[in-house]
C-alpha cells in the first residue's frame, strides 16, 4: 500500500531585527471558464480578436439589453467544484458589485456574493515528497470579466477594449492556510494542474486566463496555531491585497517584497494599512492603490435582472459521475500500478498530455522502463527540438514497440537508444526497422563465444592482467561489444567472458 | 437609519453625480423620506413565509453555448464620443 500521509511543510520565516515573522497568505484565483461564448451573452471568448469585435450589446450595456446565463459555464464551475472536493449549492444567485471604470460599461460586475455556486472545498499541495500543504477552498463565484484598458497607444486618452468584457470568471477563494512564497507559486501551480485535468480553464496564465490576488499579512510566531485553533482573525495581522499577477514568478517576489514592506512598518512601530496594491516587477516593490481605494464602496446587491440560478441534484450527480481521473488519484496509481517513483510519477502527471503518452507507451510491458524513456529520452530529445509532446515524432505507439524489443531482449539498451533516434527522424515501425538493419541483438551464445575467443587469442597480455585483476575483465567485453557492433546481449558476454578468464 | 448631508454627499460621489453642496439637505431628506417609507415593510410579519423572488413562476432562463453575437465592431462604437483604431478612445484613467 501507498503511504498518503503527509508531512506539514514549516512556514516561511523571516528574521527581524525584533525577531521572527511568519507569513499568512490567502490567495483569490481568476480562471477564465473554458467556454465559446460569454457568460451571459453569445459573444465569443476568443483571444487576440480585433477590439471590440468580440462584443454584444449586453456586453457593451447598451440600454434594455438583459443577461442570459450561459449555461456551460455554470456546468464548469460545478465540475471544478466537485474537483475541489466542494460542497455545491443548488440554488445561488447574483449581485451587483458596483463601480466605475472605463472599461466596465454597465457600472457594475455581475458577481455572486452572498450566494456563491461553491462553497468549501480544499486542495492538496505538495511540495516535496511525503511534504504537503492541504489549502482550504473557502468559494468558488461566477462573475464576469471586465475590459482591458490600454494606457500606452496615446499620452492623453486611454484605449479601451471591450472583447473581454463579461468573459465567465470562477474566483476560487482560498483560506488564509498559504504560509510561504513557494507554497503559494505550488498552490496555483496545483490548482492550474487541476483545472486543466478538468477541461475547465485552460490555465494559460500568459493571456490573462489565470490570474491571482494574494492576500498577505504577518504575524509573530505562535498566532497563526491560535488562528487555526480558533478561526478568529483577530491572531493575525492586517492584511494587504495584491492584486491581478499572472506570472508565478512575480506572485513569489511580490510576497516576499509585501512581507518585509509590513515587517519593517511594524518594527518601526508603525501599523499595517488594509488596502490594495499593485506590484511592480521592474522595481520590485508594491504600491498602494489607495486613490482608487477610497472609491471602492461596491454597494453590492442583488442583479434584479437575473433569478436565482436553481440546479438539480440529478445533474450535478451526472457531472461528478463524468469526472475524469484527477492528478493526485492519477499520481497515487502510476506509483502503485507500475511502480514509479513519486518524482517520475510527479513528472508524468504534472499534464494531462504527458500522462495519457505515458500510460500507452507502457503498454510495451515495462511502466518503469516506459517512465524513464519518456522522461529522460523522449522529453530530453523534444527539449532540444523545442517540441511539445503533442507534435512528438514518436507515438506513444511507436516507444511502446521499442519498449516491447528491449523487454524482449531482441535488442540492447544501447541499440535501443539508435532505434529511437531512427523512429524520431525517419518514423517507421521499431519492430520492422530492427528486422530490416539487422539490429537485433546476437544471443546466440554460439556467435558471442567466437567473437569472445578471437578476442582472446589476439590479447595475451591483457588476459594476464586481467587474470590478476578481475576489475579488468570490462575491457573484454567493451571489445566483444565493439566487434558485434552493439548487438551482443551485455549479460551473455559478461557470463562467457568470466567463464573463460575463469575468473 | 438616517442619511445625513455627509453620507449624501458620498453617495453622489460614488455615483458620479454632480451635487452642489447646497442641495445636500434637500437630498438627504429625500433619502430619508425613501428609508422611512422602506422601513414600513419591517412592521410585516413574514415568520415561516419563504422568500418570494419573482412574482411569475418563473425559472431562470439559460442558452447554451455558442457565438450567436458580436462582430460588429462599427456598431458597437457607433455611440462613442471618440473612437481610434477600434478602440473607445476616453480621457486618460491612470491608476
Amino acid at each position: 500500500m501507498l503511504d498518503l500521509t503527509y508531512d506539514t511543510p514549516k512556514p516561511k520565516v523571516i528574521s527581524g531585527a525584533t525577531g521572527d515573522w511568519e507569513l499568512v497568505i490567502g490567495m483569490e484565483i481568476h480562471a477564465q471558464v473554458s467556454s465559446e461564448a460569454k457568460l451571459f451573452s453569445g459573444a465569443s471568448t476568443r483571444f487576440g480578436a480585433e477590439p471590440n469585435s468580440n462584443v454584444a450589446f449586453v456586453d457593451a450595456a447598451m440600454p434594455g439589453m438583459l443577461p442570459v446565463i450561459n449555461e456551460f459555464c455554470v456546468e464548469q464551475a460545478v465540475r471544478t467544484g466537485l474537483g475541489l472536493k466542494a460542497d455545491i449549492n443548488l440554488v445561488s444567485a447574483f449581485d451587483r458589485k458596483n463601480y466605475f471604470y472605463p472599461d466596465l460599461p454597465q457600472g457594475y460586475q455581475i458577481s455572486q456574493l452572498y450566494h456563491p455556486i461553491v462553497g468549501e472545498g480544499e486542495v492538496l499541495v505538495e511540495l516535496s515528497e511525503g511534504i504537503a500543504r492541504l489549502v482550504r477552498i473557502e468559494r468558488i463565484h461566477l462573475e464576469q470579466d471586465a475590459g482591458k484598458s490600454i494606457h500606452d497607444m496615446d499620452p492623453h486618452m486611454s484605449f479601451v477594449d471591450l472583447n473581454r468584457t463579461g468573459v465567465a470568471l470562477m474566483e476560487i477563494v482560498s483560506r488564509p492556510d498559504i504560509r510561504g512564497p513557494e507554497e503559494a507559486a505550488a498552490y496555483v501551480g496545483k490548482l492550474r494542474q487541476i483545472l486543466r485535468y478538468l477541461g475547465t480553464c485552460d490555465g494559460n496564465m500568459q493571456n490573462g486566463n489565470l490570474r491571482a490576488d494574494v492576500n498577505v499579512s504577518v504575524c509573530r510566531p505562535g498566532q497563526y496555531e491560535k488562528y487555526q485553533a480558533t478561526q478568529d482573525f483577530g491572531h493575525l495581522g492586517t492584511r494587504c491585497e495584491i492584486k491581478n499577477m499572472n506570472s508565478m514568478r512575480f506572485i513569489q517576489a511580490a510576497i516576499e517584497v509585501e512581507a518585509r514592506r509590513q515587517i519593517a512598518i511594524l518594527e518601526d512601530g508603525g501599523k499595517v494599512d488594509q488596502e490594495t496594491r499593485l506590484y511592480d516587477p521592474d522595481k520590485n516593490e508594491t504600491r498602494s492603490l489607495r486613490s482608487k481605494e477610497e472609491a471602492h464602496d461596491y454597494r453590492y446587491f442583488p442583479c434584479p435582472d437575473l433569478m436565482p440560478l436553481e440546479i438539480e441534484q440529478g445533474w450535478v450527480d451526472d457531472i461528478a459521475a463524468a469526472l475524469p481521473e484527477l492528478p493526485d488519484a492519477k499520481k497515487a496509481r502510476f506509483m502503485q500500478d507500475f511502480g514509479l517513483t513519486d518524482y517520475d510519477a510527479a513528472v508524468l502527471t504534472a499534464e494531462l498530455e504527458n500522462a495519457a503518452f505515458f500510460e500507452k507507451a507502457a503498454q510495451g510491458g515495462d511502466g518503469k522502463l516506459a517512465a524513464n524513456w519518456v522522461i529522460n529520452e523522449l522529453f530530453g530529445r523534444l527539449k532540444k527540438d523545442d517540441r511539445a509532446i503533442a507534435d512528438s515524432p514518436v507515438s506513444p505507439e511507436q516507444l511502446a514497440g521499442i519498449i516491447r524489443l528491449i523487454k524482449s531482449d531482441a535488442i540492447s539498451g544501447k541499440i535501443a537508444k539508435d532505434l529511437f533516434e531512427i523512429v524520431y527522424t525517419e518514423g517507421g515501425d521499431p519492430e520492422a526497422i530492427v528486422e530490416a538493419r539487422g539490429m537485433k541483438q546476437v544471443t546466440d551464445t554460439g556467435a558471442i563465444e567466437a567473437a569472445v575467443d578471437e578476442i582472446i587469442a589476439a590479447n595475451p597480455a591483457q588476459v594476464e592482467k586481467a587474470k590478476a585483476n578481475p576489475k579488468l575483465a570490462g575491457w573484454f567485453v567493451g571489445q566483444v561489444m565493439k566487434a558485434t557492433g552493439g548487438k551482443a546481449n551485455p549479460k551473455a558476454v559478461n557470463d562467457l567472458v568470466a567463464a573463460k578468464l575463469a575468473l | 437609519m438616517s442619511i445625513d448631508e455627509g453620507t449624501a454627499a458620498k453617495v453622489a460621489k460614488l455615483a458620479r453625480i454632480k451635487v452642489e453642496p447646497e442641495e445636500l439637505p434637500h437630498l438627504a431628506a429625500e433619502f430619508n423620506n425613501i428609508l422611512g417609507f422602506i422601513e414600513q415593510l419591517g412592521e410585516v410579519d413574514v415568520d415561516g413565509v419563504e422568500p418570494m423572488v419573482s412574482v411569475t413562476p418563473m425559472r431562470l432562463k439559460r442558452r447554451t453555448d455558442g457565438v450567436t453575437d458580436g462582430g460588429m465592431q462599427e456598431r458597437i462604437l457607433s455611440n462613442a464620443p471618440d473612437a481610434r483604431e477600434g478602440f473607445f478612445a476616453v480621457p486618460k484613467v491612470v491608476e
